[in-house]
């Protein structure tokens, strides 16, 4: 198991050299005839190692059920899962060096948080002293020293949080699973969390895989990001890429507010395409590789890459409809001349800046590279 | 606000019954106090009736002398304790262990701790697996098991002998197929109470049990078989501390009525294999020693009694350490 795969044919970089997990062509099809529910419709990922990696998606899109596949919980219809570059799809959830933070924690309640953390280093027959210097260390990692002897159901969410994930780490594991660990805690305690997850997977170098349907923690905590729905995977690649450059509609739509607009290609080379949009105007636009930038596409444009200026000067021509004040932003309802909606988020850099009057015609002018097309 | 009451001892009543305290509350608490108490009262009523006085009763039976033709004569004797365990003899008075009680206590205790385990190892997996069908159709299994219990103890035993009797449909069965001569002897034999009173007890073992597993997490299970634990790890360390108030609940429910069992060791036990419970009836009826039925009702009240408190402790402790 330990002995080094071959190199991956085409590497992107070092870390690409280290192998995590991939995902072959996976199915997972549950039920049958009639009531059968594809939960994964033939993915394929490459999860690197040591890295933070997030499944990102709402819920239902089928993300738990790849966690599933890889903790071993399920077995794929179709397709292959390796580890380090050898298949496990043979092995049994406690012969796979995968273990996983449950949504639910899923601490046993007849133990003491000591024998939690403990557990899965006993049932690897370690010497009891390691086991024990081991907890010390994980107690200390998460900072739960002072309640080893507690039972379970004598500490709070967050402390359960983090015996979970002391627990999970304990038998440092190849790959750590972590099914929305962070839904049931309070605004601040998830901040904290999340803080705490990045410093922990820097600390151990576990790869991480992280599923979440909250956007903004996908964002602010991954390495890479995988954006799935309806059982596919729609786009992978790191926060920045998936923010700025999203291939699809539901990816755009799904992450951050994005303001879509119809156009036609004018002219498209490379990566760039010239558009003329339905509601007037002609704009510089990038094109995702792979995307075929002809006829008639859609484009879209976040809302903090347009800036309102006078009227007949700027990209396209609007009117104010609305504002909604926000403290730091200021959100800028207009109507374009096609008749859609367009939101330009604004930020509010004087105390008493003079704000357009709402009903006022003006001009957007949009950020170089702020204009995206998409691939449906 | 306690400063008037502070010559009281420390363990005077809580604040809600601070005499000097609102009144009004006071009045309230009485109320649902006087409200609580006659909630219990019809089972108070029931229990002094049907439980607590029937047992007074025995209580003092069993230290009367025996009445000729049975019954009690109202006189103060320990004669009835006395044979409980030992016997004069007949011709020189002197004082014997009474054998053939020792053997029937022996063998009820033996034949129930048998029949317990008989019913824990069928009916914690038949329990584990109507827990773990879909939950539409688990009240069908729990029907199923519980259906035995809608016909008379009685002829259920009877279609038990029917069975193992020597002309029986096993016994048949064998020698039609060969595998066996001669019928094997199954009836009047322990392993015939054992096999009766397993079927009898079979649902009060599988009741409790399936309502613990079935609130089982068991994502718990996962959890353990995530963190490298075999299935029998996980059975061991997760499944069964967690279900074993089941466990115990279960193994009361059936041990209790083993040991004083009656119907079961008198239709497939014969004359020689008597219980407990066939001695006691004994006593009331040929035996004409009510003293001595009386006195052994205690005992195996006694017996019951000491298991319990060693089983739960064992069980308990079990839990704990996992």
């Amino acid at each position: 198991m330990q002995k080094h795969a071959p190199e991956p044919s085409v590497p992107e970089s070092p870390a690409a050299k280290q192998r995590g997990v991939e995902i072959r062509g996976v199915s997972k099809v549950f039920g049958a005839g009639q009531s059968a529910f594809r939960a994964l419709d033939t993915v394929s990922l490459e999860i690197r190692g040591n890295e933070f990696f997030t499944l990102l998606g709402p819920s239902g899109c089928g993300k738990t059920t790849l966690l599933r596949l890889i903790a071993g919980f399920e077995q794929p219809t179709d397709g292959e899962i390796l580890l380090g570059g050898e298949p496990i799809g043979h092995l049994a959830p406690n012969h796979r060096p995968v273990n996983t933070v449950f949504q639910s924690y899923a601490l046993f309640p007849h133990m003491t948080v000591a024998q939690n953390i403990g557990f899965g280093l006993e049932m690897l027959k370690k010497p009891k002293a390691e086991v024990r210097e081991t907890v010390r260390e994980m107690l200390a990692l998460v900072r739960m020293e002072h309640l080893a002897g507690r039972r379970t159901d004598q500490i709070s969410g967050g402390q359960q949080q983090r015996v979970a994930l002391a627990r999970a780490l304990a038998p440092h594991p190849k790959v750590l699973l972590l099914d929305e660990p962070l839904s049931a805690l309070d605004y601040k305690l998830r901040k904290e969390m999340q803080s705490e997850l990045k410093r922990l997977q820097s600390e151990t170098g576990i790869t991480f895989v992280f599923v979440t349907h909250d956007q903004e923690e996908a964002l602010t905590m991954s390495d890479r990001l995988a954006v799935m729905n309806e059982g596919r995977i729609l786009q992978v690649g790191p926060p920045r890429e998936i923010y700025h450059h999203p291939r699809e509609r539901f990816v755009a739509d799904f992450i951050g507010d994005t303001n879509f607009l119809t156009g036609l290609v004018l002219s498209a080379s490379g990566g760039s395409a010239h558009l003329r949009l339905a509601c007037g105007g002609e704009v510089a636009a990038s094109v995702p590789s792979g995307v075929n930038a002809a006829g008639q596409v859609t484009a879209a444009i976040r809302p903090e890459h347009a800036r309102l200026v006078a009227e007949g000067a700027g990209d396209i021509a609007a009117t104010l409809e609305s504002l909604t004040f926000f403290g730091t932003d200021t959100l800028c309802h207009c109507r374009l001349a096609d008749g859609t909606g367009f939101t330009a988020r604004v930020q509010n850099a004087e105390p008493d800046g003079q704000l357009t009057a709402e009903g006022a015609p003006i001009g957007l002018r949009l950020a170089p590279g702020a204009v995206q097309v998409l691939a449906d | 606000m306690a400063t008037t009451e502070l010559d009281r001892p420390e363990t005077a009543a809580p604040p809600e019954a601070h005499p000097e305290a609102h009144p009004e509350a006071r009045n309230i608490e009485r109320e649902a106090a006087r409200r609580r108490w006659l909630l219990n009262l019809p089972a108070v009523i029931w229990l002094t009736l049907f439980a607590a006085g029937p047992l007074l009763v025995v209580v003092l039976y069993s230290f009367l002398e025996a009445g000729a033709y049975g019954g009690v004569e109202w006189a103060f004797s320990t004669d009835g304790w006395f044979s409980v365990l030992l016997t004069r003899d007949i011709f020189d008075e002197t004082l014997q262990l009474q054998d053939a009680h020792l053997t029937i206590f022996w063998r009820s205790v033996r034949l129930s701790l048998i029949t317990t385990a008989l019913c824990l190892a069928l009916g914690f997996p038949t329990a584990y697996f109507i827990a773990t069908r879909a939950p539409q159709n688990r009240n069908l299994w729990l029907f199923l098991i519980t259906i035995p219990f809608w016909t008379n103890l009685l002829i259920r035993t009877f279609a038990i002998l029917e069975w193992i009797r020597a002309q029986g449909v096993v016994n048949s069965g064998l020698m039609a197929l060969g595998v066996v001569e001669e019928p094997i002897q199954m009836l009047y034999t322990d392993f015939a109470l054992a096999l009766g009173m397993a079927y009898v007890y079979f649902p009060l073992m599988v009741l409790p049990l399936y309502a613990s597993i079935e609130k089982l997490d068991f994502r718990l299970v996962e959890a353990a078989y995530d963190l490298y634990a075999s299935r029998l790890q996980v059975l061991r360390r997760v499944i069964l501390p967690l279900v074993s108030p089941g466990i115990i609940a279960g193994s009361i429910l059936v041990f209790i009525p083993s040991l004083g069992a009656y119907v079961t060791p008198r239709v497939l036990g014969g004359g020689k294999n008597m219980m407990l419970g066939n001695l006691i009836e004994l006593q009331f009826g040929q035996g004409r020693n009510w003293p001595l039925g009386a006195a052994l009702s205690i005992t195996l009240l006694a017996i019951v009694m000491i298991a319990l408190v060693f089983y739960v402790r064992a069980a308990q402790k079990g839990a704990k350490d996992g």
